[in-house]
């Protein structure tokens, strides 16, 4: 092995242990500890001046009770689930958005693709807390929404969609519709016209040749598309706290409660390495379907 | 060449006024903007035969293929199947099926499940499906690679899988482009006589697209010749050999040598070539008329000139040069002779002998000999 090569993949790891598994450790040792009325709000902490003894007494005061805590109240399991809900439907209603989208742009005349890729992409240009407060005033009672439905006769009265499950998955897939489509699309665009054209000629008609080539064909710009979306929507925050109501139960916004508003962090970081073991899992997931394709496609 | 048919009637449609063509082109011009692939293009091809288009790359024998399977339309003119104007019919309600140039298989399927997939669109019933596709896999030598994706195997198999494809529904009109282009000579020998075979089998109408013109004499009923999207000679394979329309068809087709020269009316449809200073006049036939004078091409194949030590007496045409260079190719040699006038005439020997005792070696005097109806003049 020599020192370059060495080299090249040393840099991904370190910078991976640097930023991952670092901090990932140190939520875990938090989540094992207790809190305490002190800065940081926590105990035990590591006192490598008192030595051998000092480090056995850290590690004999760690133990699993936020973990058995976090069981006790139905809260938190009732937060999990909701938030995988949500993210399994507003990952489901992107897709069924943004394929469309996708198709369209890949059929698009050659000189207008970029355009409308830099239409998909310009939102990013703005600050999301921006675009998500926009929405508030979207669907607020007196927002735009409801205002050009009333003036259209369409609503005798405003109908009530901030503050519910409704407006949280309407900023989720209006958030999250980028990385769906840019996938599907980069799928697409590869694909070979001449194959939807030997479909035909064997005997398919066009929404058929769709089915059985287009389809299957653009399956991994699916699957990497729902990964993207799926994984960060479990543990969204801002969108469920802005858009969402008291009913809307998601991790995130439990999270970041435990965090700030109980100064609990070893519960919180219970609630954090939970969740990252749901994404986590996913991922898994995700990377061997994407090897077993790279293998097909060798 | 052309096909003998069981019967000792010679198989010749298109001579006949009574049939009726499978395909006519009238006046079909196709235009990508403003290029004009296809120039104001009329063409008759029969059922049952084996229609081969040969020509340079680019000329548009595929844009062809595509106007008949559907893939684009013709901007004028149309195209009648079976005596129907087939510009509103989908490609998938055309009795035709198509091998691509690129083979377009599917990716996702298996060599099995790409060959069953146009037979799974028809009504066809389960077991015939895998009744047929055995037997298209046997019939293509790819028994053994029926699981394996398009990707897990070679390019000439590739090939053998898409011509698999398009042979499996029996269609009653078959457009293969480039079909055995990837395979080697053998294999593609013996796909050429299958081709052939079923072909005598089915009474399916072929239009094939090759470049390679050993394959176009040895399988069609007739040739076409296209330059620039249009067609410059349709005719019997030995006509297109032994009777070219033209240069280009004449270099086109085969090694040819080209001397130019002014031409004299001398009998009924004889003439003579003047074509250098202080050398006799070549003789040869034309049955057209030539005015006195006028520029042409005396095209005479290699293997029609006659190679020897000494001037043959009764030759009607002979030159003498020196040997410039021998090509041995196995079978024959070709022997590149260097007259006075720098011009360097080609002639074929077949080996009878072996290499040691050779005839002549470079830088030999030798004399060059063809009759008078070996060769042909051109005036295009
Ligand atoms: N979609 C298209 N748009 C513009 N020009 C095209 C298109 N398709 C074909 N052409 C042009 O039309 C001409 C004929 O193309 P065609 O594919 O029929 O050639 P070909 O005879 O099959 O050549 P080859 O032997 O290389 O396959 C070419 O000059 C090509 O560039
Ligand atoms: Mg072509």
């Amino acid at each position: 092995m020599n020192y370059r090569r060495l080299f090249l993949i040393g840099v991904p790891y370190v910078w991976l242990l640097a930023l991952f598994l670092v901090p990932f450790i140190i939520v875990l040792k938090i989540s094992l500890s207790d809190i305490a009325l002190s800065i940081p709000p926590y105990t035990p902490t590591l006192d490598l001046s008192e030595g051998w003894a000092g480090i056995k007494d850290f590690f004999s005061k760690l133990d699993f009770d936020n973990f058995l805590f976090l069981k006790t109240d139905p809260l938190y399991w009732k937060a999990y689930v909701s938030s995988l809900q949500i993210a399994i439907f507003s990952t489901a209603i992107t897709l069924l958005v943004g394929y469309p989208i996708a198709y369209g742009m890949a059929r698009a005349p050659e000189e207008w693709r970029a355009t409308l890729m830099m239409m998909v992409i310009l939102p990013f240009w703005t600050s999301f807390l921006i675009r998500v407060y926009s929405w508030m005033g979207i669907l607020g009672k007196e927002g735009f929404l409801n205002s050009a439905l009333m003036w259209l006769g369409i609503v005798d009265e405003p109908l009530t969609i901030l503050n519910t499950n409704t407006a949280v998955y309407i900023g989720i897939v209006y958030t999250y519709l980028p990385f769906m489509i840019l996938p599907i699309y980069a799928a697409l665009d590869k694909l070979d016209i001449s194959l939807l054209e030997a479909a035909e000629d064997l005997g398919c008609t066009r929404t058929s040749a769709f089915w059985l080539v287009t389809l299957p064909l653009s399956r991994p710009g699916i699957v990497a598309g729902s990964f993207l979306v799926f994984i960060p929507v479990i543990g969204e925050f801002v969108i469920p706290s802005l858009l969402g109501g008291s009913n809307t139960l998601m991790i995130g916004k439990i999270l970041f409660e435990e965090f700030s508003s109980n100064r609990d962090w070893p519960v919180a970081s219970a609630v954090a390495v939970l969740l990252l073991l749901i994404v986590v899992v996913p991922i898994v997931l995700f990377q061997r379907s994407q090897e077993r394709q790279a293998e097909a496609q060798k | 060449m052309a096909k003998p048919s069981k019967t000792p009637v010679v198989f010749a449609p298109w001579e006949d006024e009574t049939q009726k063509p499978i395909i006519q082109f009238k006046n079909v011009t196709k235009r990508f903007g403003n290029f004009t692939a296809i120039d104001n293009l009329s063409l008759d091809i029969f059922e049952r035969e084996f229609f081969a288009l040969l020509g340079p790359s680019g000329c548009g024998k595929t844009t062809i293929m595509r106007m008949l399977a559907g893939f684009e339309a013709v901007t004028e003119g149309t195209i009648l199947l079976g005596g129907k104007d087939i510009s509103p019919v989908p490609p998938n309600k055309r009795p035709v099926n198509m091998m691509f140039q690129s083979y377009a298989l599917f990716p996702h399927l298996s060599v099995w499940d790409n060959i069953a997939f146009g037979l799974r669109r028809s009504s066809m019933p389960k077991d015939e499906i895998g009744a047929r596709v055995d037997e298209m896999l046997r019939l293509t030598r790819m028994e053994k690679f029926a699981k394996r994706k398009p990707h897990q195997i070679s390019g000439g198999q590739r090939q053998r899988v898409a011509l698999a494809r398009s042979l499996a529904k029996a269609p009653k009109l078959l457009l293969l482009d480039e079909p055995l282009g990837a395979l080697d000579k053998k294999l593609r020998h013996d796909t050429q006589f299958e081709l052939m075979d079923i072909q005598e089998k089915t009474g399916t109408t072929f239009v094939i697209v090759t470049h390679d013109q050993e394959e176009a004499m040895t399988v069609a009923s007739r040739v076409a010749v296209m330059d620039h999207g249009k067609l410059i000679q349709v005719a019997t394979p030995a006509a297109i050999y032994e009777t070219p329309n033209c240069v280009y068809v004449a270099d086109f087709i085969g090694d040819v040598n080209l001397i130019e020269g002014n031409s004299k009316k001398v009998g009924s449809d004889k003439y003579e070539v003047s074509w250098a200073e202080g050398q006799a006049a070549l003789h040869g036939s034309c049955p057209r008329e030539i005015a006195d004078g006028t520029r042409v091409t005396y095209a005479i194949r290699p293997e029609k000139v006659a190679i020897s030590a000494d001037k043959p007496k009764d030759a009607a045409n002979a030159i003498q040069g020196t040997v410039h260079d021998i090509a041995y190719l196995g079978n024959i040699s070709t022997y590149h002779v260097m007259l006075p006038n720098g011009q360097v005439i080609k002639a074929q020997e077949s080996n009878t002998r072996r290499l040691a005792n050779r005839h002549f070696t470079w830088e030999d005097p030798v004399w060059l000999s063809f009759t008078d109806t070996a060769g042909v003049i051109l005036t295009e």
